[in-house]
């Protein structure tokens, strides 16, 4: 054997990961109980299927950990072609569940390409930044490492699934980390912040309180009359207003009249509180409802009356929200901020760049499926569609998230091999 | 590590943790310190209950009602709200059993202990009137108001079809649909189920300790009102056909009659029948096991589904055919020649007129060959297939060998068969057929099927001299009176309307004329013209009759069906036919002896109604 020295298991990232899982699992059995499926086993019921992914997890983290340590850095970008391949497979072969077409039906299983195309991107991106003379700043590197998130997550739009594409977003994290200019993130933030604001406010009131910002960043805090600045400021100016005058087309024309009325109604200009606002309502009282200390395991009401759709999966939040109270929720959140954190510490860590880009890389895709599914659960976020990894319930997305963390934890137990 | 990139890592850690805190503070805003949140930590004290639209009623072309509502009481059971809860008591106030009680538990338990079910269906107002005043001392039950159909007069059972509990299948086409609800499953309830609904209404409600609603919550911002059902204004006349009915009674067959200039239909039988009013309620389940095993098919709507060879009555159209395409002339004549093809003695018929009246199968066998074999072709295989086309692509536009577009349910519908070249081809070889093989069709009989409501249309066709409008049963339903715009489109055969002329005088001479085959269709002052038919068949043959009445402008375009009778159209079928067209045109009917005789007649009275079906089964 090449490598002789004993793994050095990240015991702690292993040991919060199964905690998540197997509180998961109590959540969707506390969704879906009933008195007829009371048995925890049930095999034809979620709770009772999801046991069985969490085995496969296990033996599949287990299976990880065994393997070579430059097995996933040799076949980085083999395997980003073979998921790639899947995906444009699946828009041939999918079923239609829930108005998504992501679904390959394999008799026995359903697949999701898409759930799989994370690692994938992930290794295939660290693949090629960490290649020598690859720099971040260079123009060239961007647009390949945008290309190569461009790809899945295009693949995965045209599947009508917006929520897993939106996750590739969260790649801009490991390319800040690796030297991609803070301005995008900054860029990134603004946009938002003024789409949110061209939305609510008057446009002309809010270019106006722009140009007064800007006069007196010149002026007051500046205090300069001439010069690059000067001119920089205006385009900045400009570039803001053409997004302004922009925002409406695109909310108009672009967005699906689905996605609208999410954004109306997490901004608070409708309150349909029977149509696109029902989730989100019935979700925000079913958490309310739990108070501090919650209603007890297999307590709740809310959730278990069928007041919250979709509560086994992306609405899985509520249930602890209901069942454990603040107290609960903010532990689980608090577990995944442990976990997020840990993972950037390991990251750093690493002597090899590719171990190093993967371990943000993970975190990042981790950390957006939990901003986006937390955030919608809570009502700051609209509603998009994507499980709270290692919590939810669904096969395809518990095995493709502990694939995506145990490459990680694989390379991180033989870092000092590796560079 | 340079300098740079570990701030570059503590940024991605600030991130990571602000987003943390937001939402531990959103947890705490949502969980500990706002109030409406709280207020709903209550949860126990609140119960959604749905509200039930009444259905939308079924009235008749005059405004009579024929469905309407009565309000009945679902008690419901959210299992895990029930506390303290003197079981005896309970039972006696509910006139059940202590075992009763406990089936009826588990079975809600199961479904779900958190979420409302039915515990016990459809209490009368009477019943629930004994323990409305005792519903407080139930904590976890509570009333639900839903609405039973009632049925004034007991008629048009196939038609109206009827209201049943939702199956999976619904459940899964539809999220509208919850368990336990109603839908149209046969009928004008089935096709028009959407209209009839409304849509339901929910409200959250506040209920205190003794199990009373106390108000709505936040003051009704959850609730929604629901909205009644839609009510359908059919072209149905009551009385015309519960006239029919009657007549109908102790035979099996089927009466449609048409309005011919709108395409309205007056009424549509289907013998037996049955009282709707067996089909609702808590009796449901029972009735519906027996009607769905009744050898007669009482649910079965024969006006629609049911397929006849056309027999005689197919001349009718035969003859237009053969006009229009110009290989007869209205002065054609043909000896009634008995070796073609057998027929009763009468004179030989000298124009299509009098053929129509005589109904003389010889000459229709030489109309039909000189449809099929026109000459166009030397080979007679392929002449046939020319002329069978053109042939068929005739009886298309008579609205024959499809499925009548008639605002019903289309499952279980018979489109009849109109045979075309592939069908022959598939039958005997390509060119293996010409009009020696096929001249059965000539008369109706052969490979030729129909649907009595496309026989009623053959009579419209002939009142309206060329043209038909889809028949269709719903003039207009809801406050706004929509009307379906394809109820209005004029189907045209492009038959000239002096060759229809020339079928309704014929169809006048078979009701006035001596020779004619069905004088006993005759009433004074009304001509009524019509056409005998007589659908050969396994068994006895049925009995067919198609008329239309007065002879100019007519008001009514019929189709009668008397299976297994013995005799032929003109025997039965015609004077029922008489009757009907003397009660719609008259108002009433005079000759009561007549009536009294067709009311209470059995034309296979000699062996009992389902024996005689099972020794046709077996003969197939």
């Amino acid at each position: 054997m090449e490598y002789q020295e004993k793994l050095k298991i990240d015991w702690w990232t292993v040991v919060i990961y199964l905690v998540i899982m197997f509180f998961g699992w109590l959540n969707v059995y506390a969704a879906g109980y009933s008195e007829a499926h009371s048995s925890i086993f049930d095999f034809s019921v979620q709770h009772g299927k999801q046991f069985i992914w969490i085995v496969m997890a296990l033996a599949l983290a287990g299976v990880i950990l065994l393997t070579e340590p430059r097995l996933f850095s040799n076949t980085a970008y083999a395997i980003y072609g073979f998921v790639m391949g899947l995906l444009v497979l699946t828009l041939f072969l999918a079923v239609t569940v829930n108005g998504g077409k992501s679904w390959i039906d394999l008799g026995f299983f359903r697949l999701q390409p898409s759930e799989f195309a994370k690692f994938a991107t992930a290794l295939a991106v660290s693949k090629y930044l960490s290649a020598l003379h690859i720099e971040m700043k260079d123009m060239r590197t961007q647009i390949v490492v945008a290309a190569l998130i461009a790809i899945p997550a295009l693949l995965i739009l045209l599947q009508h699934d917006t929520g897993s594409a939106l996750v590739f977003v969260g790649f801009i994290l490991p390319f800040y980390r690796e030297g991609l200019s803070g301005a995008f993130l900054i860029i990134g933030v603004a946009a938002i912040a003024l789409f949110v604001l061209a939305l609510l406010v008057n446009k002309y009131i809010l270019m106006g309180v722009l140009a007064v910002v800007a006069l007196l960043y010149l002026f007051v805090w500046l205090n300069k009359r001439s010069g690059r600045i000067y001119w920089r400021t205006i385009g900045i100016w400009l570039c803001c207003a053409l997004f302004i005058f922009s925002v409406d087309f695109v909310f108009n024309n672009i967005l699906e009249s689905h996605q609208r009325e999410r954004i109306d109604v997490l901004l608070g200009k409708t309150e349909d509180l029977r149509g696109s606002g029902y989730n989100v309502n019935q979700s925000k009282i079913a958490i309310g409802s739990g108070g501090f200390a919650g209603k007890g395991f297999l307590g709740g009401t809310l959730t278990k009356a069928d007041f919250v759709p979709e509560q086994e999966t992306d609405f899985i939040f509520c249930t602890v929200g209901e069942e454990w109270g603040w107290l609960g929720s903010s532990t689980l959140v608090a577990l995944y901020a442990w976990l997020l954190l840990r993972l950037i510490a390991m990251a750093e860590r690493q002597r090899s760049p590719f171990s190093r880009i993967y371990g943000y890389s993970v975190a990042s895709i981790l950390f957006v499926h939990l901003f986006v599914n937390v955030g919608m659960v809570l009502g700051l976020v609209p509603v998009i569609g994507i499980p709270l990894p290692f919590f939810s319930y669904g096969g395809s997305s518990l095995l493709a998230f502990t694939i995506l963390l145990f490459i990680f934890i694989r390379q991180d137990a033989s870092k000092n091999q590796l560079l | 590590m340079s300098k740079q990139f570990s701030e570059r890592s503590q940024v991605v850690r600030m991130i990571i943790l602000v987003v943390a805190v937001i939402f531990v503070v959103r947890l705490a805003v949502l969980q500990l310190f706002n109030p409406k949140y709280k207020e709903l930590a209550e949860m126990q004290s609140l119960r959604n209950v749905t509200q039930y639209p009444a259905r939308g009623f079924i009235y008749d072309r005059h405004g009579k009602l024929l469905v309407h509502n009565e309000a009945v009481y679902d008690l419901m059971v959210i299992p895990r709200m029930v506390k303290n809860l003197d079981t005896a008591y309970f039972c006696r106030a509910l006139g059940i059993e202590r075992s009763d009680f406990d089936e009826r538990m588990d079975k809600a338990r199961r479904y779900s202990p958190y979420s409302a079910s039915v515990f016990m269906k459809q209490i009368s107002k009477e019943e629930y009137a004994k323990f409305e005043n005792k519903m407080f001392r139930f904590k976890g039950f509570y009333i639900s108001q839903r609405t039973l159909r009632i049925y004034d007069r007991p008629i048009a059972a196939q038609v109206l079809g009827y209201v049943g509990e939702v199956n999976q299948g619904d459940l899964d086409r539809d999220t509208y649909y919850k368990r336990g609800d109603y839908i149209g499953k046969s009928g004008l309830e089935k096709s028009y189920e959407e209209v009839l609904r409304g849509i339901k209404g929910r409200k959250m409600m506040h209920v205190d300790v003794h199990n009373r609603e106390i108000g709505h919550y936040q003051d009704g911002r959850y609730d929604t009102l629901p909205v009644e059902g839609s009510n359908l204004y059919t072209t149905l006349d009551a009385d015309l056909q519960s006239y029919a009915e009657e007549l109908m009674a102790n035979k099996r067959g089927c009466v449609v009659a048409i309005e011919p200039s709108s395409g309205e239909v007056l009424a549509m039988v289907s013998a037996p029948t049955y009282d709707p009013n067996l089909l609702v309620g808590r009796i449901r389940g029972k009735n519906y096991m027996m009607l769905n095993s009744d050898i007669a098919k009482p649910m079965l709507n024969r006006a629609l589904m049911g397929q006849y060879p056309p027999g005689s009555i197919f001349k009718v159209a035969q003859s237009m055919v053969a006009l229009d395409l110009g290989v007869i002339n209205p002065g054609s004549g043909f000896a009634c020649e008995k070796n073609l093809v057998g027929c009763h003695n009468h004179p030989s018929a000298r124009t299509v007129q009098e053929a129509i009246k005589m109904s003389c199968n010889p000459y229709f066998y030489q109309v039909y060959r000189r449809v099929i074999q026109q000459g166009k072709y030397k080979n007679i295989y392929k002449d046939a297939q020319y002329g069978l086309t053109v042939w068929h692509d005739y009886m298309l536009r008579f609205g024959f060998g499809q499925k009548i577009d008639i605002d019903l349910p289309k499952s279980g519908m018979s489109s009849g068969n109109i045979p075309d070249t592939a069908f022959y081809n598939r039958w005997y070889g390509k060119e293996h057929w010409a009009f020696s093989t096929i001249y059965s069709n000539s008369i109706g009989q052969g490979e030729v099927t129909v649907v009595p409501i496309q026989m009623a249309n053959l009579a419209a066709i002939v009142a309206n001299r060329g043209y038909y409008i889809t028949p269709h049963l719903v003039r207009f339903y809801g406050a706004d009176s929509v009307r379906d715009e394809q109820y209005l489109v004029k189907h045209e055969t492009g038959i000239d309307r002096r060759y229809f002329d020339i079928a309704a005088a014929g169809m006048y001479d078979v009701v006035h004329v001596a020779g004619g085959t069905a004088r006993r269709a005759r009433v004074d002052g009304l001509d009524i013209c019509g056409k005998t038919g007589t659908a050969e068949n396994y068994g006895n043959d049925h009995s067919v009759f198609i008329c239309f009445a007065p002879k100019d402008n007519p008001r009514i375009a019929m189709a009668v069906y008397v299976e297994n009778a013995q005799g032929g159209g003109g025997t039965w079928a015609a004077p029922i036919a008489g009757l009907l067209c003397e009660k719609y045109l008259n108002g009433e009917v005079k000759r009561k002896d007549v009536e009294k005789m067709y009311k209470e007649i059995n034309p296979c009275q000699k062996l009992p109604l389902t024996r005689r079906v099972k020794k046709a089964k077996k003969k197939r």
